[in-house]
Parts: C-alpha cells; structure tokens; sequence
C-alpha cells in the first residue's frame, strides 16, 4: 500500500485543527456574549483579543475594540487568520487539497459549510443573534466530526487528523480558562455570585456543565473547574483527555505503521504529562499561578507540532516558525 | 416492512419505507409508450426546429428506436419539471465542488462548467465507427511521433515538410533517440469530432498533450443516474464509470516489466490549476497519490516522493503539466511546478511519463493537415474518421483555391492556438478578407484553410424552452500495450443561440453522452 504523504499527513492535521480552532473560537464567543460584563454591564470584548494575543494587532488596525469591532473581527474579517471565515477557509483550502484522500461526504460538508459561512453578514452579529450563530458553527463542525468518523478510513491519516484535532482542542480549552482569569484580572467588585455565574457559564460553553455536576454534586470553584477543565481524563475537553488521546496515536503511527520518528514525540509528551498531575496542578492553583501553566501548555502543545512537523511534514530541522499559517 | 425502534422506553414505529420522495420529482417521465419517432411532437419539444442542421437526438431516432423512446419520453416531460431538475443538478455541482475556480485579486470563485441535462445519444453504428478510427487515429499519432524522434522516414520520404516537425515549437530534441514502451508516446488522447450536415463525423482537431475534460464524463453520468434515472430505464447504455481503472491498468503497463506493483503518481500544478477538480477525480479513480513537483525529487536519477515513512520510488508519472515545466534543469529553468532532474531519470528509463514529452508536434493544427495522408504512409489504410477538408496553403493549388474562396472558408495561422489570428470568411468584413489575402500571399506556409462546418445540434434547454444548441465530441483514448476508448466522451453544447463555439471560456457547457449498447430497444 501506498504510504502517505508528508504533504497530505501535513493538511489533514492542518484540517482537524482549523475545525476546532472554530469550534472553540465559537465557543469562546459565545460565553463571552453571555458573560463578559463589567459591573455596570457593559460587554467586555477586549478580553477574547487577550485570550487570542490578538490585542497589538487588532489596536494597530481597529483601535480601541468595541463589541462591533471584535466580533467583526473574529467572525467576518477574512484579512484575520484567527477569524471563523479564515478558520473555515483554511479547513476548506486543506480538504480541498486531500480531496483524493477524504470521502465525498466529508468534502461536501465542509464545502456546503464554508459557503453558507460566506453569506454571514453584520446583521447576524446583533446581540440578539450572535448565540445562535455561535451554536450553527458548532453544529457545522460537529457534523465534520462525525461524518469524518463514520466514513475516513482507518489508517495514518487518520491519525494525524486525530493529532490536529486533540492538540489544537487542548490548546483552546487552555484559552477557554484563560478568558475568566483574564476577566476577572480586568474587573473591578468580583463578587461570589458572579464568579459563581461566570464558572457555570464556562463549563456550559465547554459542554462540561452536567458532567462537572455530575462529578462534584455540591461545589463550584475555581479549583475544581481548572482541575476539571485540565486534569479529569473523562470529561473529553479537558487537556488531559486530549493528552491521552495524542498519546494513544502516537503509538499507533509508531508501532501499527512502523514510524519511529514518533517517538521522540512520545517522550516530549511524557514529559507534559508528568507536569499535569492532580497534585502539582492543585499546588500550582494555590499559588495563583493557573495563568502561567495555561501559557506553558500552548507553548509545549506548540513545540510537539514543531516535532511533528519535523518528523512527518518535512519542515525543516532549524526550529523556525512556530507554525506555518497554513497548510494549504 | 415496519420497523421498530426503541428510545427511551416508548415504541416508535417508523414511516413504512424510511426514505420521502425529493420535492423535484413531482412529475415521474413516463417509461412506457412512443417507440417511433412521431412527426408531430405535442408535449416540451412541440415547436423544436433544428433548421438545416444534423439532429442529434430526432435524425439519430430515425436510426434506433431507443433514441426515439427517449425523446419521447423528454417530450411528455413538462418543462417545468426539466428546470426543477436542472436547477438540483446544478446545486449538486455546486455542493460537490466539481468546480473550476476563477481567481480575481480578492476572491476565488468557484464556478460550475454548465450541464445541459438532456442527453447526447449515439447509436451503437455510429460508435462503432468512432472508436475504430480513434483507435487508428492514436496508433497513426504514435508511430509518427516514434517515427520524427528516430528514422524520421515520413520526412525523408516528402510525406511531411520538415520545417514543419524540426521547427515546431513543441518537438524536444530530448526526446530523440529514446525508446518508449511498446511506442507509446501519447498514452491519453482526446480526439476533437464534429459532425456535419449529412450525418459524417468528422476530425476537427487531436488533442495529444494534456486533453482535460474525462471527470466531466463520468461526472455527469453520476448526476444523470441521479438526477434522471427514470429516463434511462430500459436504456442500453454503456458504462463510463471504469474509466480510472482502465488508465491505471494501461499506465501500469509502460512501467518496467520487473516491478511488481508499480507506483503510479497523479503530478498536478495544485489547487490553483483551473483542472484541479479533474486532477483530484482522476488520482481518486486511479487510487494514486496526487502529487505536486515539491512531493518529488531525483536521486541518482530515480524519482521518489515524500512521504510520512520516507522516500518512497516512483515509476510512473501521469502528469498534468506542460513540457516546458516539468523539469526546471532541462526545460524552463523557472519552473517551481516541476521535479529537477526528471528528464534524466526518464531518459534512462527508471520513469515513465504519460504522455510522453514532445508529444505537442502531432496534435499542431499545421500537421493535422497531414495525419490522413500519415494513416495512409503508416498504415497503409483509408482514415476512418476524415478530417474536416483542409488545405495547406504551402501547397500552390491549394493556395489558388484558398483565395478564390476566401469569402466562405475559414483561415487559421499554424502556430497560434485558442482562436487566435483566425479569419471567419463569411463574417469578415472586405478590409479584412483583403489583409488575409496579402498575409496568405506573403507568408503562405503559415495558414491552413476550411470551410465553415455546420457543426450538428443537440436539444437543449434554454430559457425559451428546448432549443437546437451546437455540439462537439471529444472522445477520450487511453493507450499503453494496445488503446481503449471510453464509450462517449465529452459532449460540449454552446450554449448561445448560433454560437459554434464550446469552449468552457465562452459560453460552453457540456451534456451526458450515451453510447448504446444495440440500436433495438
């Protein structure tokens, strides 16, 4: 059997990780709709541009971010790469390119996705609007997933969507957090209810609520929705869950299909791993310090691309750019 | 059959045949009845008219009674039905993006090739007599051009001028010397046919380096099995949807005899390239990578592509790119598009490329001219498929002839392509006629002449209802140890009223094409 190319293992990474760069950029929308308001209940948008380390970039083309202007930003504007547009573009441009790969089922879905992102407009960014053009981009990107899992065929490719899709979903949930650390940086008169509020909508956004209940009946904090949220390897957003996934395919590329050079990948990712033990994270909790373990998870997600764009994309063994801006 | 299913407890019983019948169909065509053409038709085709012109559809009828039945089916068909089904069609193109894009500075957009959906039918008579002098037309093509790369016989016995091979923009000297599998230099051929007033097909033109248009065949099979299924039934009509596996098998065959499985790659320009859908179809239907040049390089003169697991051997490329790109160090040095060092690798014969380079000296209109008499210096055989009556001009009586007739015949410069430099007698204005005359008498070798073809019509719904439209026919060949021919071809309609000309750039959309299996129904 042919094997598959670096170029093709590089998109469908690429395609899974646009996916749900989108879905949680829908869902980070979304919560921030419901509950970024200061004490006077005005909307606090510039936090999404924090989460993102978007805000010099959108000041130096915008100025001061109003809710208008973010959420142009982020959902219509095709001149930024971290917008919905661009996300579903990228995801298209990449299915395009693996269209003698993927089926047919997933290439029209994405395609009917894409366009019927295309005739979104200002109106549908109206207040009253936005949650349910948050919940259409959810819908069009779990219908991805799924068609994708009934019909890709099982073999490398696979894999390396798998591995998009589960490193670019830890990176989020990561940011996801970061968005009431940030806000609650910002805001002046915290009080108990509001956090308590605030959490709730969190989990909400992160499909968490119910389970997180389910899991501890009588108390909502801070500790345990980061411990939830990081370290519970059941709740499947959380960084934990998608750290055993990754690992889970790693062993397969490396043992099913014979590809050693996962292996410096494994080791990299032991070592992350080792660092989101319950205890430690709890102690880091403790400390105040939830923000900078967000920031040393992207950033060793980050590295682990970089390996694996080494070892199976052909990218070159001088560390450079972080990322490439696309695949496509 | 019911079926029941559980949730939750409670018992549902589901609807009694699961699926509900699509909006559109809301008229079924009827499957039985008319065998005859009728002289009178009194539903959708009432007041059809294809005037002076060959029809395909009611002048084939008179020669197969299934072709009747399917007009008569098309004729009880309201015309509101046909338009709900054209529109389906054309949202299903849409969605599944067999599409060619236009790229304007800030935008691509994505454009459907549009699909009459009213067939072009030929009868198993006149297909026998189309894949015969196809198959002769692509074996004359090949010993020819094995022929200019060696001995070069047909020049030095005054079949063929030699400027006309030597000076041509398209012969590669590279290719000279060099003995290619069972001699097959054009493995993938598209062979131009019109058909006149009386009913003959006709050659207008070879198409030997690049031909595009399959995907648009078999696609368009898929979406008339969808979108018509009703007015094939009982239709004999041969299978195009095996066109994939027949190249492969055929591109298999030119690789060295000593590889078990060879691997076969599809080498595109990528995504931007107009023809990207049709590199995708084709690299899917083979089940071969689609390659770009940055997939692949040339160590000691093997080729090999990335992949996950290393470097892995290619044997042989069907590529999508032109001559001048494919190897930067021997042609183009420009070129981004294409592998360093290929030609080296394909001159020792560690590669096979499809089609061969240099193959761009067969199908030049200038020699066109020459292929009747070159079927007859190969082969030693009449050419089955005429060409459409041409006169060299280099050839002094021709010549006179030309200039007499200037006002009815059409004169096109050798060495352009795409329309280019062409003067239409018939539409020209006397200022013009009198500036070809001086070009003609000037530079004679460079222009051949014809007379304007009526090219044959098909029905085809516009929004005055069904029309007469203009069609041609591009069969496609595939060759390696012998040739096959995928039964139909590319059906392309100008879609503007009088307009004979297809091209997908102006104004041309193609229809299905149904080969009969018998002419009886």
């Amino acid at each position: 059997m042919t094997r598959l190319l670096a170029r093709y293992a590089e998109c469908i990474f690429w395609m899974g990780r646009y996916v749900e760069r989108a879905e949680n950029l829908a869902r980070i929308l979304d919560v921030q709709e419901t509950f970024s308001r200061d004490s006077r209940g005005a909307h606090d948008w510039g936090v999404v541009l924090d989460i993102n380390a978007d805000r010099r970039r959108f000041e130096e083309k915008h100025g001061q971010p109003s809710a208008q202007s973010v959420l142009r930003f982020y959902v219509l504007d095709r001149e930024n790469p971290n917008s919905l547009v661009s996300d579903i573009w990228a995801a298209r441009e990449n299915a395009r390119t693996l269209r003698p790969l993927i089926t047919t089922e997933m290439w029209v879905q994405l395609n009917i996705f894409y366009n019927r992102v295309l005739t979104l407009g200002i109106d549908d960014l109206a207040e009253e609007r936005l949650s349910r053009l948050c919940a259409q981009i959810k819908d069009g990107c779990d219908a991805h997933y799924g068609i994708t899992a009934g019909t890709l065929y099982r073999d490398e490719a696979w894999a390396f969507y798998e591995l998009g899709r589960a490193i670019e979903c830890a990176d989020q949930t990561t940011r996801l957090l970061d968005a009431k650390l940030l806000a609650a940086a910002l805001r002046e008169g915290d009080d108990a209810a509001g956090d308590v509020s605030y959490w709730t909508a969190l989990l909400r956004s992160a499909a968490g609520y119910q389970a997180f209940r389910r899991r501890h009946p009588r108390e909502i904090n801070q500790e345990k929705v980061t411990l939830f949220m990081l370290c519970d390897p059941s709740f499947p957003r959380s960084v934990a869950h998608h750290l055993a996934a990754i690992e889970e395919h790693l062993h397969h590329l490396r043992r099913r299909y014979g590809l050693r050079a996962a292996s410096r990948a494994i080791e990299h990712l032991d070592g992350l791993r080792d660092d989101l033990e319950p205890a430690k994270v709890t102690r880091v909790i403790a400390a105040g310090s939830v923000h900078a373990l967000d920031d040393f998870i992207q950033q060793s997600l980050t590295e682990l691309t970089g390996i694996l764009g080494r070892a199976f994309f052909g990218w070159p063994s001088a560390d450079k750019a972080e990322e490439p801006a696309s695949a496509a | 059959m019911r079926r029941l299913s559980a949730l939750g407890g409670t018992v549902f019983a589901a609807t009694a045949n699961g699926r509900q019948g699509t909006a559109t169909m809301q008229a079924q065509v009827q499957t039985s009845g008319s065998s005859q053409s009728q002289p009178g038709w009194s539903g959708t085709f009432r007041g059809y008219d294809p005037g002076p012109f060959y029809c395909e559809m009611l002048r084939s009828a008179e020669r197969s009674a299934a072709i009747a039945r399917v007009a008569g089916r098309l004729d009880a068909l309201p015309l509101a039905t046909l338009r709900a089904r054209a529109g389906d069609a054309e949202t299903e193109l849409y969605n599944l993006g067999i599409t060619f894009t236009v790229y304007s500075e800030k935008d691509a957009i994505d454009r459907i090739l549009p699909f009459d959906l009213i067939p072009r039918i030929l009868t198993r008579g006149d297909w026998a007599t189309i894949e015969r002098g196809v198959i002769q037309r692509v074996q004359t093509l090949n010993l020819f051009l094995h022929d200019i790369y060696h001995d070069q016989k047909c020049i030095r016995d005054g079949i063929i001028p030699a400027d006309l091979v030597l000076g041509n923009a398209n012969y590669r000297k590279e290719m000279e010397g060099l003995d290619l599998p069972f001699g097959t230099y054009v493995h993938i051929n598209g062979t131009d046919l019109v058909r006149g007033r009386d009913g003959t097909m006709m050659v207008l033109e070879d198409n030997a380096r690049s031909p595009s248009g399959v995907s648009y065949v078999v696609e368009n099979r898929h979406l008339m099995l969808r979108a018509f299924a009703d007015l094939m039934e009982n239709v004999p009509i041969m299978k195009v949807s095996d066109y994939g596996q027949r190249l492969h098998d055929r591109l298999c065959e030119v690789a060295s005899p000593a590889i078990e499985e060879p691997q076969v790659v599809l080498l595109s320009p990528g995504v931007f390239n107009s023809a990207y859908f049709e590199h995708v179809f084709l690299a899917r239907e083979m089940g071969v990578p689609l390659v770009e040049g940055r997939d692949l390089f040339v160590d000691d003169d093997r080729v090999f592509m990335k992949t996950i697991a290393g470097p892995m051997p290619v044997d042989v490329i069907y590529r999508r790119i032109n001559d001048d790109f494919i190897d930067p160090e021997a042609f183009n040095p420009e070129s981004m598009l294409g592998v360093k060092g290929l030609m080296r690798a394909y001159a020792k014969g560690n590669v096979q490329l499809a089609n061969a380079p240099g193959t761009g000296v067969a199908d030049d209109k200038a020699i066109y001219a020459y292929v009747p008499r070159l079927v007859r210096y190969y082969l030693d055989q009449d050419a089955i498929l005429p060409n459409v009556e041409t006169l060299i001009c280099r050839e002094k009586p021709a010549l006179q002839q030309v200039l007499e007739r200037l006002g009815e015949m059409v004169v096109k410069p050798v060495g352009e392509s795409g329309g280019y430099g062409i003067t239409i007698g018939p539409k020209a204005s006397k200022a013009e006629l009198d500036d070809q005359r001086a070009k003609l008498l000037a530079d004679p070798a460079n222009f051949i002449a014809q007379p304007m073809i009526d090219l044959s019509v098909s029905p085809t719904l516009t929004e005055d209802g069904i029309e007469p439209r203009h069609v041609d026919l591009r069969p496609f060949a595939v060759t390696g140890r012998s040739t096959w021919v995928l039964p139909g071809g590319l059906s392309r309609v100008a879609l503007r009223k009088g307009s004979l000309v297809v091209n997908s750039s102006q104004g041309g959309g193609s229809k299905d094409t149904w080969v009969l299996r018998e002419d009886v129904a």
